[in-house]
């Protein structure tokens, strides 16, 4: 199932060149999605998810998904919504419609962050470089999502696969965050 | 690296995702204009610092972003307990006896 939805809504952009292709390891910048930032209190949460096609979740570190959909839990009352780009608009008005007689913050957040896909047997090990939170499946199982550090900047780090992971950063940061990564990989070559 | 639990995501964090806030359960005068300058001055700058177990504010600013409370032990650095922002203070002198002190 992660892997289509991966396919779906995270796909690897085909106009941008791989950033590191390694046996063990490959990472992909991903293709642009609609992002939008949610928060509203639980009153809020049947009508989000009508309007936005997917439950909303409430369980801590997870994301619910449907087709070209997925929300993630971000916090409490906060949530990042996923959604092919072309779709953005009307997801904002459906929010908006559905969510009008309820307090709530829908913000679209599109451009402010960017995906690359980092997939392989040593994934893990290659975000671990940076990332202080246990990788290990039994510790953050597929389908976990959190907001963590790399080094000194925020990601949202979602696991897709035994294999595959998907790292949301600030555009601004993302040179940062996959320049370390594809650093640490060297270490690979030379094992 | 100190692990710290937070009670939103419940799950142990390493503590480079928290930033801590100083001293929890210090109200604001509900009525500033009535309060004497000692009084406010006390409000805003005069803490315990006590050694031993204190209630600080702990946010999870790089996970779910939420403010909680957590009673540490300032001599071993020891998380005691970690409570929802708003859950009424436990009794510190409980676990003074159960960090030894």
């Amino acid at each position: 199932m992660a892997d289509i939805l991966t396919s779906e809504l995270y796909s690897a952009d085909s106009s941008q060149a791989p950033l590191l292709v390694l046996p063990d390891v490959t990472i992909m910048p991903a293709a642009p999605a609609a992002r939008v930032s949610l928060r509203c209190r639980e009153t809020g949460l049947a009508l989000a998810a009508k309007a936005f096609g997917t439950p909303i979740p409430q369980t801590p570190l997870t994301a619910e998904t449907a087709a070209n959909r997925a929300a993630f839990w971000l916090g409490p009352d906060e949530w990042m919504l996923v959604a092919p780009e072309s779709q953005l608009a009307a997801i904002l008005s459906d929010l908006e419609t559905h969510l009008d007689a309820v307090p709530h913050s829908v913000v679209d957040i599109s451009h402010r962050q960017d995906a690359v896909l980092v997939s392989g047997p040593r994934a893990g090990w290659l975000l671990n470089t940076g990332v202080p939170i246990d990788l290990h499946e039994s510790a953050f199982a597929v389908g976990t999502v959190t907001r963590t550090l790399f080094h000194k900047t925020p990601i949202m780090l979602w696991r897709t696969g035994p294999d595959s992971f998907v790292v949301e950063a600030w555009g601004s940061f993302m040179d940062y965050v996959t320049g370390l990564l594809v650093q640490s990989a060297e270490e690979l070559k030379a094992a | 690296m100190l692990l710290i639990q937070c009670p939103y995501c419940g799950v142990e964090r390493p503590e480079l995702e928290f930033s801590c806030r100083g001293e929890a359960h210090i109200a604001r005068p509900a009525d500033p204009s009535a309060t004497t300058d000692e009084q406010w001055a006390e409000y805003l700058y005069l803490r315990t610092n006590p050694k031993g177990v204190i209630a600080e504010r702990w946010r999870h600013i790089h996970g779910c972003g939420r403010f909680f409370n957590a009673l540490r032990d300032t001599v071993s650095d020891k998380f005691l307990m970690v409570y929802k922002a708003g859950e009424p203070k436990p009794d510190p002198a409980q676990f003074s006896k159960e960090a030894g002190r």
